[in-house]
């Protein structure tokens, strides 16, 4: 199936201001770094936690640690998949446990990826706190989660796709709407 | 992406780009045996068996972590406390397996070619740990992670195999394997122990220990088979260690940075000097850790997908 783009949701700019903005909800939610970890879901989630920490740095002057999530080994739908998902390393270099975790997403669309997200953290640990920051909000949720921080809300059609493109890994920053070519 | 077939039997078949997957799934495994809690749920309501009728303890027990840390259940089944023994036929034992719905059947046999067998009777998954003087595919891909961990890359090495060549069948799948992923191989052992023709399989004899290990990045010792001795392929146990024994004066002439490998279990004072198996050049430890991470990686690249289509 190809796909055209439908239109332009965010721009280099706009994906810096939210997440500048995130960083600033961050900190006044949390009153501060101490115990504040983010960990990225693979794959540009991690980006985007990277981009957090580094906001958070220049606003108050503190690393907060990054960790890395591949969330495949919890998947719900494993068994469906035409193509098997190849498995990334999670690498979460410091103890979750008494910390508030914000997990950091490109999109939150039906909540199933979170929920796997929530399973493997808590395998490792137990959280004082976890939250939930994505970039784009696009609905049609399928499970009882929120997010905490949303960089921009996006009422989309379920035939839609949303793509975040980061530099890191598309050479470009924008985010744009896809639909089923006509 | 995923693995061709729905089968592990051989090394042989696989493309290189299947072996780097499963290395590479491997290394991403290796992380769940450094948490408290050992568990991820992914092969939740799948069953494996392990079909063990020839002695082991390391690659049984390593099948079995691999499958009780991804959640399936593993039922182990031996060869002394089997059916095997009241006189069942392989293919029986298989069939009434079958007829328990296991996702994936895992067989250890004394006789090249058993596991093939059974790939084409049932409907499970097969995976070879080891049959006859065929292939233990299990065994060369953890030596390759273990190599590719150690070394940051697996094309050009130099690798010397050394022992019991015509025996061996982890020899057979590392020549294959390491083959395939750009390494150049030297087989070295008593005349007796050294298959006739075996250069086609694109490696070089070397008939002296020394000629074998110089230069190269790696050296496996192979077990030497108490048995071969009864056959009357190797004179004596001392003979043998004082000829392809590996000491520590004799590892002088090797590379400072060479790694030595050994399958298991070691005899200490033949094939290896106590001295050596415990040196920091041995990565005999590393290559049983890589073991679980190896097995964990086909477990579900064969069995933690969608289920293959009746046929296909």
């Amino acid at each position: 199936m190809s796909a055209r783009e439908k239109a332009q949701v965010l721009d280099e700019p706009g994906i810096d201001r939210a997440l500048t903005r995130i960083a600033h909800e961050i900190l006044e939610r949390s009153e501060g770094t101490p115990g504040l970890a983010l960990v990225g879901i693979r794959t540009r989630g991690v980006s985007l936690a990277r981009r957090i920490a580094e906001k958070l740095e220049a606003i108050e002057g503190v690393k907060v640690p990054v960790g890395t999530l591949d969330i495949t080994l919890y998947r719900d739908d494993l068994g469906d998949l035409a193509e098997q998902p190849v498995l990334r390393e999670t690498e979460i270099p410091f103890p979750v446990t008494g910390r508030t975790v914000v997990l950091v997403d490109d999109v939150l669309y039906t909540g199933r990826t979170i929920r796997a997200a929530l399973d493997a953290i808590m395998d490792l640990g137990r959280p004082r706190q976890i939250q939930l920051a994505v970039l784009i909000d696009r609905g049609h949720r399928e499970l009882p989660i929120r997010p905490d921080y949303v960089g921009k809300n996006l009422p989309t059609a379920r035939r839609e796709t949303v793509q975040v493109l980061l530099r890191e890994h598309d050479g470009t920053d924008r985010v744009v709407i896809q639909e089923p070519a006509p | 992406m995923g693995l061709r077939g729905k089968d592990l039997i051989e090394v042989r078949g696989l493309e290189p780009a299947e072996i780097e997957l499963i290395l590479d799934t491997a290394e991403s495994m290796k992380e769940i045996a450094s948490r408290a809690i050992k568990k991820v749920p992914t092969l939740r309501g799948k069953t494996v068996v392990n079909l063990f009728l020839e002695p082991s303890t390391r690659t049984r027990t390593s099948f079995e972590i691999a499958g009780k840390w991804l959640s399936a259940d593993v039922v182990n089944v031996s060869g002394s406390a089997s059916s095997v023994v009241k006189g069942e036929t392989l293919m029986d034992t298989a069939k009434n397996l079958e007829a328990m719905s296991p996702d994936c059947v895992v067989i250890r046999h004394a006789m090249a070619g058993a596991p093939h067998m059974l790939a084409r009777a049932l409907r499970a998954a097969i995976i070879n740990a080891g049959d006859g003087a065929h292939e233990h595919p299990t065994q060369a891909l953890l030596d390759l992670l273990t190599i590719r961990e150690k070394k940051g890359h697996l094309d050009g090495l130099k690798a010397a195999i050394v022992g019991d060549i015509a025996h061996s069948r982890v020899a057979r799948s590392n020549i294959y394997g390491m083959r395939k992923m750009g390494m150049t191989v030297t087989v070295a052992g008593p005349p007796t122990l050294i298959p006739p023709g075996v250069e086609e399989l694109g490696v070089k004899v070397a008939h002296r220990l020394e000629e074998a290990i110089r230069d190269v990045d790696v050296v496996m010792m192979l077990r030497l088979q108490q048995e071969r001795m009864q056959a009357a392929l190797i004179p004596s146990l001392r003979e043998y260690a004082r000829l392809w024994g590996l000491t520590l004066d004799r590892l002088a002439a090797a590379r400072e940075d060479v790694l030595i490998m050994h399958p298991g279990p070691v005899n200490r004072g033949v094939e290896l000097a106590p001295e050596v198996a415990d040196s920091r050049y041995s990565v005999i430890l590393d290559q049983v850790a890589n073991g679980v991470a190896v097995r964990m990686a086909l477990l579900y690249l064969l069995i933690g997908g969608k289920p293959a289509e009746a046929g296909a």
